[in-house]
């Protein structure tokens, strides 16, 4: 993955914030987001239809596909049951409306939302506080498209992302992730995805690695958990380009974004 | 110069073995953690960082508060201090030694510590955190390596020292900012989302680190028979009540804020910390209730304690006073502060936390090796001194 990472890591960057010292950072911060309010370049984003979700509660569909596409660490074999809520691993899950939205909710809301299971991941927040607090920039927000990446060997396993993040989106190994998922499940690892060790924070990549793939062959970019969803409730698109599916469903419905109020500009939106 | 600690009675042996035999289990708990995983740890996805990072934070603290002896002894010429000036510097040095270690094994990939300086951030504050940490130990062992080793030859130190003493003190506020602004940016915690936080952090800094000395020159004068004198710790201890008095009413005007304002989010923390929540399905999570009502009734009872001046200049109750200050602050900010930080969750969930055995015991070790550093770097010093009860201390 030869992006913009490196462009985004210049050097006159890093020394001149460094020479200028901590009261320079707002302004380092400032200069990198102000361009935030319209993402210049492409940014991906991700519009979920909560009723059509709905549809199905007990569905596990996108999870499974996404765990399974990225060897998500299953440890539910190898902790006792009352400690795995502490210690799971995962990219994308259900969370109630009232934790996935707590500003939003109200005890007279409609009827059907109430401890409604909603979709959550990484939102790849167009300002993303997790990008901002990493010490080694092994998570950054790519400039080419808006993905916030994870750089799983970099990471120092500070869980600084993890204490900024928002939305607990990210997850750590505090264990170590071996055995391989197949070996306990008999499911085969996707050998096309780079393991990771214990130590170290990993979260959602909106896919990544199947948009290179679709780069190089020419075919369409869906995440595995857009093309696993048999009720269709997400739509996956660029949200800069007005022509976009995102961009359509976003005109046609009202939506609602993950506490708004904090200014990090997710870009996952929800239909309630 | 540090021959002169192998060289003791019994009794000191005794406490180095101790000291040593606490950093070996806790060696041996760290590479039980180091194989398994931080999942040996009470920690948990909501609750990412405890027992380790709280006592980092505790201790960026005592480090930080040796200014309180170097400002008035270097800027203001006061020469009471002459002889608590090294004391409380290696009392820093030890505090930063522990800080970089708790930082250490709180980390996942420990040996990729490095990358924190091969990928600088600037926009990170544990880049800046880790800078400046490094930076104060670098300058204080200086600072105390010459200025001691001047006074052992009875010589006055080098001038160009001078500025570097200066240097270290708005450096010294600055790792505790820098500390405070760790927590104190980040809209995912309402907790800690308070312009007062690095204030207090310094306020409860200047009370706890004060304590650690006075208890320590108590300690001093009772087993090494060796004595800083009354006058400079009646002063110390007129430091500890000024901070102790700010600090208690620091802490009061955050739980106003988050208290009157109404907000759920803010108040919410403030309810688990000293009351507890009851979760939907009826149970109670308050674990750090009884620890914080402790620290509070410490922290209260031991400002009247020092606000009542013939209770405050009768060393033993002084001592006592400085206990619970040391305690009640240790509470505060090693474990109520950090942790009530994760609870609730942003998604309003509960789940608490405690340390394990294993955290404790490493936590345990890491305190003993900065004990050791505390009574090897005073061994020496008083071993000189003593040697020469004469030589004045000509900074």
């Amino acid at each position: 993955m030869a992006d913009t990472r490196d462009d985004r890591r210049t050097f006159l960057k890093v020394a001149g914030a460094s020479v200028l010292g901590a009261a320079a950072v707002p302004a380092v911060i400032a200069g990198a987001s102000s361009d935030a309010d319209k993402p210049a370049g492409k940014q991906w984003a991700m519009v979920i239809d909560v009723q059509r979700c709905l549809r199905d509660q007990g569905c596990t569909k996108c999870f499974d596909a996404c765990h399974q596409t990225h060897n998500v660490p299953d440890i539910s074999k190898r902790v006792p049951p009352q400690m795995l809520a502490k210690r799971i691993i995962k990219w994308i899950w259900k969370e109630h409306y009232e934790g996935a939205f707590p500003e939003q909710q109200h005890e007279y809301m409609r009827q059907s939302l109430h401890g409604a299971q909603v979709p959550v991941l990484c939102n790849h927040c167009a300002n993303p506080p997790c990008v901002r607090v990493c010490p080694t920039q092994a998570t950054w927000k790519r400039e080419s498209d808006g993905i916030v990446m994870m750089d799983m060997h970099r990471c120092i396993g500070c869980r600084y992302c993890v204490v900024a993040c928002p939305y607990g989106s990210r997850s750590f190994n505090w264990i170590t992730p071996w055995p391989r998922p197949f070996e306990e499940h008999g499911t085969p690892p996707n050998m096309k995805y780079p393991t990771r060790t214990k130590g170290v924070v990993e979260k959602c990549n909106f896919c990544a690695e199947r948009l290179a793939e679709s780069l190089r062959t020419g075919g369409p970019y869906v995440p595995a958990c857009v093309e696993a969803c048999p009720t269709r409730a997400m739509t996956f698109g660029d949200v800069s380009d007005p022509g976009s599916d995102v961009r359509r469903l976003l005109e046609a419905r009202y939506t609602i974004r993950r506490k708004p109020g904090l200014g990090t500009r997710p870009q996952i939106y929800y239909i309630v | 110069m540090i021959e002169k600690a192998l060289s003791g009675s019994k009794r000191y042996w005794g406490w180095i073995f101790f000291l040593l035999a606490v950093m070996g289990g806790a060696f041996l708990a760290y590479l039980y953690q180091y194989t398994t995983g931080l999942g040996v740890t009470g920690l948990s996805r909501d609750v990412p960082w405890g027992f380790y990072i709280a006592q980092f934070t505790f201790l960026v603290g005592v480090a930080a508060s040796a200014v309180m002896v170097v400002i008035p002894y270097y800027l203001h010429d006061f020469k009471v201090f002459g002889k608590l000036a090294v004391l409380g510097e290696f009392v820093a040095v030890a505090a930063v030694t522990m800080c970089i270690t708790f930082i250490f094994v709180d980390l996942g990939q420990p040996f990729r510590l490095m990358n924190v300086f091969l990928h600088p951030s600037p926009t990170s504050l544990m880049f800046w955190d880790t800078l400046v940490c490094a930076g104060y130990l670098v300058l204080n062992v200086i600072i105390t390596f010459v200025t001691f080793g001047a006074e052992r030859k009875g010589i006055k130190p080098p001038a160009w020292i001078k500025p570097i003493i200066y240097l270290s003190i708005p450096w010294a506020i600055s790792i505790h900012t820098v500390t405070a602004f760790l927590y104190a940016g980040l809209s995912a915690r309402p907790f800690w989302l308070t312009a007062i936080l690095a204030p207090r952090f310094l306020a409860s800094a200047f009370s706890a680190g004060p304590s650690l000395l006075i208890l320590l020159c108590l300690i001093l004068r009772r087993f090494a028979k060796y004595d800083v004198g009354e006058v400079p710790i009646r002063k110390l201890a007129v430091i500890v009540t000024y901070a102790m008095a700010a600090n208690v009413f620091f802490v009061a005007l955050e739980i106003f804020t988050a208290v009157y304002s109404n907000i759920p989010a803010h108040m919410e923390h403030f309810t688990y910390m000293y009351f507890g929540l009851t979760l939907p399905d009826g149970t109670r999570a308050a674990a750090l209730a009884p620890w914080m009502w402790t620290s509070t009734v410490l922290s209260l009872v031991s400002l009247l304690m020092l606000l009542t001046p013939s209770i405050r200049n009768n060393l033993k109750w002084l001592g006592v006073a400085c206990v619970m200050v040391f305690f009640g602050l240790w509470i505060e900010k090693g474990l109520g502060l950090v942790i009530t930080g994760f609870v609730p969750n942003p998604m309003e969930g509960v789940t608490e936390y405690m340390p394990s055995g294993i955290e404790v015991m490493i936590a345990l070790g890491i305190w003993s090796m900065g004990f050791l550093i505390i009574t090897v770097l005073y061994k020496v010093a008083i071993t000189v001194r003593k040697a020469d009860p004469q030589a004045e201390i000509v900074h």
